[in-house]
């Protein structure tokens, strides 16, 4: 629904970074593509029969718009005014992502997490034709020429046997770092229905990634559908609690204790005052989930992580510090979300008190660990 | 100090059956009861065996609580030392599908209230059930009850057929201004839509656990949407949905606010500055650290004394014994949840505290 009006143009270097550390949330994006469009730098890796139905038919999610996203963002593409490469669109130039972002923030690890890739179409056997076709492009296009990235392993998630079949497909390839979803599934997360992605993400060695926006149908409220984007974006916090309850209450941490969920882009103040609301209402309730051997904390401090942006803001800003102190420095992630409009820079995104150790764990050492980087 | 006789902001007075309504309602719908044989509308989000919904020690032998005035000032009142408690009767008329039916059902359950308990008890105030079914009939019972002013509040579910910072909403938020009563929006739902933004769970703890961040969509709701901005003397009560989530969501909210405000000019002001002048949180379910120590942090990241309104949530099951207050709060800041609090938000409660102790209707006092 946006219109591209700016002149862009130019690159404004970041402040050079010293030490390398881990971008968990990067966004690279096939080149002149909307959501509900699919971008011909993707031509090469679907069949003619999945380039006609495109061309005829789109690809159609659970919300209005045939192109465009539910709300209007509040930037065009939800990106960074400067983050248009010459003559392209954002996240779709190695290059320029390189000299942007990756270089001289000193990014030595960098998840991609495409969002534009068939997650939660419609159609199940185009999600899978688009999915399978992004991981290829992430790989042809983006970790082979770049060795400090690695990709999310695209799935249609909604359609679980087809999903289990691309990461059987990928399993072993180091250049995938973990099965991503988008929080807005249309069942909650740990419904049984999504069993079987688990387990074939467990057998695999990949952590889930779970970033947020998606197609699931529901409203972000109890109530119905929200007037605006602002709504939406502060409901990334309700909705991956809400899905994080889901996971934690159905017992897939019990089920596959060696699953790892890293959940992104969905703020990490939140999670300890989840953990207290959990653990009081189940010793109460436990009797219904006979299932549950730990404390619903126990899970959350044991399977789950949590990406730094958008980084929540108090003032004073040291009450952060002390909200990851209950929820736990190991459990946290950073992440810029370049080239996205509320990115955060490195150098001045976490103005709070760290030792030494919980810089270098926030940093780097806790996505070396999750995501198995030496 | 002598210790503060507390102001209980949420109480549950249970309908025991259907059958105690049918003396409030007109032929028509006594009628409709018997001849089409309703059953109870009790809801799943207080299914009646469970744990939660009522403390053991709580129940009668029947296995039903808080379905009699004697009962509640007995197990509620009295051993608190309570001075004034807030009823707010958890019984689905909300959820009914006829628009008329909900009224119908509404209306009875506020004139049950004031009979069979405000006129047996003079602690009891109560909040005005609406048929959130239709703001026109909800502005409507809001206007036929507002008179007695031992009701103190409106009371709607925190689920509901639309957003409830909505348009749809504001003649009911004027209606609550106009008769000074603040609206008080209660853990629960009318489940037009499932409780999470991810669908239906599958256990009853993950609705019930779900009801905080639920209920933080709504208040994103009524931000955005301007009702505190158009209605500047409204006051808005978070019930039974949990206190501490609330710095994380305002740290979440207004940085949000700083980057995409262009898209709500009309809420001017800082969401949470907003929401610390306007919006008041009932004390139990109280999801605080389990490191007494650390309950006072918290307190500062909520940034405000003025915020947390004492409750028991009587007779569900948020604690045992007597221990309604958390440990580790200030005892300067407990005095006010207690009390001053409480009092600053409902200004009926003040109009009529003055005649306390007394016995019967109080409503001439105002």
């Amino acid at each position: 629904m946006n219109v591209d009006v700016l002149n862009r143009s130019g690159i404004q270097p970041a402040s050079a970074s010293k030490v390398g550390i881990a971008d968990c949330d990067v966004h690279p994006r096939p080149p002149g593509v909307g959501i509900g469009g699919v971008s011909k730098a993707l031509y090469p890796y679907l069949s003619k029969r999945w380039q006609e139905h495109v061309e005829q038919f789109g690809m159609l999610y659970r919300q209005p718009w045939e192109k465009g996203s539910a709300y209007p963002k509040g930037q065009p593409q939800a990106c960074r005014a400067d983050a248009w490469p010459p003559g392209g669109s954002p996240g779709s130039d190695l290059g320029f992502m390189q000299q942007q972002h990756l270089d001289p923030n000193n990014v030595v690890l960098g998840i991609l997490n495409p969002l534009t890739s068939g997650q939660g179409a419609q159609n199940p056997d185009l999600s899978a034709a688009i999915t399978h076709a992004t991981n290829e492009w992430q790989v042809a296009e983006w970790t082979s020429r770049d060795t400090r990235l690695r990709a999310s392993l695209m799935t249609p998630y909604e359609d679980p046997p087809a999903a289990v079949k691309e990461i059987e497909l990928r399993a072993g390839d180091a250049n995938f770092a973990q099965v991503l979803f988008l929080s807005r599934t249309a069942e909650p997360l740990g419904s049984r229905k999504y069993w079987p992605i688990f387990e074939a993400a467990a057998a695999a060695g990949l952590p889930i990634g779970v970033h947020a926006f998606g197609y699931g149908g529901w409203p972000i409220t109890n109530s119905g559908w929200g007037s605006f984007y602002l709504e939406e974006m502060v409901g990334h916090a309700q909705a991956q609690q809400a899905l994080l309850i889901s996971l934690i209450f159905e017992g897939v941490f019990e089920r596959l204790p060696n699953l790892k969920v890293v959940l992104i882009e969905a703020g990490i103040a939140w999670g300890a005052s989840l953990a207290w609301r959990m653990d009081r209402q189940w010793r109460k309730l436990k009797a219904e989930t006979p299932h549950l051997k730990l404390l619903p904390s126990e899970y959350l401090r044991r399977n789950v992580w949590f990406t730094t942006q958008p980084i929540e803001e108090p003032e004073p800003r040291e009450h952060l510090a002390e909200a990851i102190d209950w929820l736990g420095w190991d459990r946290v992630l950073f992440a810029t979300d370049y080239p996205h409009w509320d990115y955060d820079d490195p150098a001045r995104a976490l103005p709070i008190p760290m030792t030494e150790a919980q810089r270098r764990a926030v940093f780097l050492e806790n996505a070396k660990a999750v995501y198995g980087v030496a | 100090m002598p210790p503060t006789a507390p102001i209980d902001c949420d109480i549950h007075p249970a309908v025991p059956d259907l059958s105690a309504l049918l003396p409030y309602l007109d032929d028509l719908w006594r009628d409709t009861v018997i001849r089409r044989g309703l059953d109870e509308l009790n809801t799943i989000s207080y299914p009646s065996r469970n744990p939660l919904t009522a403390r053991a020690d709580w129940r009668d032998g029947t296995g039903k609580a808080a379905t009699t005035p004697q009962a509640l000032a007995a197990q509620a009142l009295e051993p608190f030392h309570t001075q004034l408690a807030i009823c707010a009767c958890l019984y689905g008329v909300q959820a009914l599908f006829s628009e008329d039916m909900g009224a119908a059902f509404a209306r009875a359950i506020n004139d049950w209230i004031a009979r069979e308990w405000l006129d047996v008890d003079a602690r009891l105030r109560a909040s005005i059930i609406v048929p959130m079914q239709n703001p026109e009939l909800a502005v409507e019972e809001i206007n036929r009850v507002a008179p007695d002013r031992r009701f103190v509040q409106v009371l709607l579910l925190a689920g509901a057929d639309h957003p409830l910072g909505k348009r749809h909403w504001w003649p009911l938020y004027a209606a609550a201004q106009r008769h000074g009563l603040p609206v008080g929006i209660h853990a629960g739902s009318t489940y037009r839509h499932p409780v999470t933004p991810v669908g239906w769970p599958s256990y009853y703890t993950e609705d019930y656990v779900n009801q905080a961040p639920a209920i933080q969509t709504q208040l994103t709701s009524l931000v955005a949407e301007g009702v505190f901005t158009r209605h500047p003397d409204l006051t808005v009560v978070l019930m039974e949905s949990g206190v501490t989530w609330l710095p994380a969501y305002l740290w979440r909210l207004t940085k949000f606010w700083k980057g995409l405000r262009g898209e709500i000019p009309w809420v001017a002001d800082p969401p949470s500055s907003v929401v610390r002048d306007r919006v008041r949180l009932t004390l139990q379910p109280f999801d605080g650290p389990p490191d007494a120590a650390a309950v006072m942090r918290v307190m500062e990241h909520i940034g405000s004394d003025e915020m947390l309104l004492f409750s028991t949530d009587y007779p569900h099951w948020q604690f045992d014994g007597l221990e309604a207050l958390p440990a580790g709060l200030d005892p300067a800041l407990a005095q006010k949840i207690m009390a001053e609090n409480p009092l600053r938000t409902y200004p009926r409660l003040n109009a009529t505290i003055a005649a306390l102790p007394g016995n019967g209707r109080e409503e001439t006092v105002a």
